[in-house]
């Protein structure tokens, strides 16, 4: 579904985030890359979502070369990749029903679909009471359940997860590996990027090890549970 | 789905100038600035036309007669002169009329008066007062008058004097102020509304930057550069409404206040003109504060959708 062929990344200030990277996630897959801060983790979501370009290499999803696409060929891969970061990126100036409606008007969706799934999603994450509150109204873990309601809200084909637990506690990071199982078991394919040894245990499955910008393990058979 | 997403557009745009409050009376604030000055600038202009005509309706050209120059021949020199492009408007005053005039302005002069009634005879000729429709105008007038035209040679006998060369120095005196007066009017215009373009360009901007992670969010989430543009451009044309409203709410009573203070002083009467003018002057006064609104937030916004 996604392929990086001899990608690398380099910024002008000479340091190399990505250097020569070749791998593969299938469709379904749950993928979970680990490393240390600097291994380019977050790069490579970056480059998966269009957000920057490789200095060298081609992201290809399903087959297609990501970075010919022209504006509006991004925003349509866009919608069909649901994202949840770290710092969880929400829309401060809106609530936590508006958040995830705007995502579902970015997509074209109608007012009458809106109204049905928002409350339907929200109540699949927990925040149904939560529903006109504000980000800021709302703690770490309610905040990123909320990242996670918006970003799956169009059902999109791949769940990409920066460091979706680096600002929560114990509960809550369980919470939320939870969540991401579920929507994989769904069939959803969810690339999860991590430091955390402890999740790394918690997920299981795939896993993929970076270190400088390189690849250095891909162990898919890690069948790891909590 | 156009109606749909222009309603969706309208009312983001809405929800977001009503809760960054702080932004939005910030940005109404400057318009507001920016839309009094160009306001006081176009009354500036009216005042300033208004004083330039009332000088220039002051000023003419007196040809004066000999005693006795026969009216006819006055009358016919007038309707001549009617006829002259250059010429606004020609005044007779008859012999009989210059007289009364004099003993008018002499009434408490006993002496002249007395001096005046041993004469006798009427010691004053006819006068036309010709006005010009540019005080630029006035030398043509005379050179028909005093110089080798076919009008001067058959009046030449029945003028006494022509007033010009008197109020040549007046008159231009009166061009260089009035062309002085337009080019520092103009020049004070263009650079008080860049000035204030200028700030509300930068408020604006402030704004849209302080709303640019919001801007990267969007994008992310799947939404097309247009859907993420649209409601800051919603938001440049309220700030631009809402600060046309408050400089209305400004110079109504201004205007109002100028007029009953100030009529004698600057020889226009400001609320009439304003009100008058209301559809031309505030009109184009809205279309500039909705023109800045959207083009500052189109220009600040375009910025940060490289996302």
């Amino acid at each position: 579904m996604i392929k990086f062929v001899n990608v690398s990344k380099a910024y002008p200030n000479g340091s190399v985030a990505l250097e020569n990277v070749n791998l593969e996630i299938g469709k379904g897959e749950f993928v979970t890359i680990v490393g240390p801060s600097g291994a380019g983790k977050t790069t490579l979501n970056k480059l998966m979502l269009a957000e920057e370009e490789p200095t060298e290499g081609s992201i290809l999803f399903e087959n297609d070369d990501i970075n010919t696409f022209n504006s509006g060929q991004i925003t349509r891969l866009r919608r069909r990749i649901g994202t949840v970061f770290q710092e969880f990126r929400l829309l401060p100036n809106k609530t936590a029903y508006e958040n995830i409606a705007f995502a579902m008007e970015a997509a074209g969706k109608s007012d009458e679909e809106i109204v049905s799934d928002v409350p339907h999603v929200l109540q699949l994450v927990d925040l149904q009471d939560r529903m006109f509150h504000f980000p800021g109204q709302l703690s770490g873990g309610e905040k990123q359940r909320l990242a996670i309601a918006r970003a799956i809200i169009n059902q999109p084909e791949v769940l990409i997860a920066d460091e979706p637990t680096g600002n929560l506690d114990s509960r809550n990071t369980a919470e939320v590996i939870e969540i991401l199982k579920k929507i994989n078991d769904l069939g959803t394919t969810v690339v999860l990027t991590t430091h955390d040894p402890q999740l790394i245990k918690a997920v299981g499955q795939r896993i993929i090890s970076m270190e400088r910008g390189r690849v250095v393990g891909d162990d898919s058979k890690a069948q790891t549970t909590i | 789905m156009f109606w749909i997403r222009l309603k969706r557009v309208i009312k983001a745009g809405w929800i977001n100038f009503r809760r960054n409050s702080v932004v939005s009376y910030a940005a109404i604030l400057v318009t507001t600035i920016t839309l009094t000055v160009v306001t006081a600038l176009f009354l500036f202009q009216a005042i300033l036309n208004a004083s330039i005509a009332n000088i220039q309706s002051k000023v003419d050209i007196a040809v004066y007669f000999t005693i006795n120059a026969p009216e006819d021949q006055i009358l016919n020199l007038e309707a001549t002169l009617q006829n002259l492009p250059e010429v606004a408007s020609v005044n007779y005053v008859s012999a009989d009329q210059q007289v009364l005039a004099f003993r008018d302005r002499h009434n408490n002069d006993y002496l002249t008066l007395q001096a005046l009634d041993e004469l006798g005879d009427n010691p004053f000729g006819g006068l036309l007062q010709i006005t010009a429709k540019d005080s630029s105008q006035y030398e043509s007038i005379a050179q028909v008058l005093e110089g080798t035209t076919d009008i001067a040679k058959e009046n030449s006998q029945i003028i006494s004097r022509i007033n010009y060369s008197q109020n040549k120095q007046v008159i231009d005196r009166l061009n260089s102020l009035i062309f002085n007066a337009r080019r520092v009017g103009l020049i004070l215009t263009l650079v008080l509304s860049l000035v204030s373009i200028i700030i509300m360009f930068t408020t604006i901007r402030l704004a849209i930057y302080m709303a640019r992670e919001e801007i990267g969010i969007m994008k992310l989430v799947g939404a097309s550069g247009a859907y993420v543009r649209a409601p800051f451009l919603v938001q440049g044309l309220l700030y631009g409404a809402f600060a046309w409203v408050v400089t209305n709410i400004i110079f109504f009573p201004l205007t109002y206040l100028a007029s009953v203070k100030l009529s004698g002083l600057i020889g226009i009467d400001l609320y009439a003109y304003y009100v008058s003018h209301f559809f031309s002057v505030s009109g184009l006064v809205l279309v500039i504060g909705l023109l800045l609104g959207l083009i500052s937030s189109l220009l600040s916004v375009r910025r940060y959708l490289n996302v």
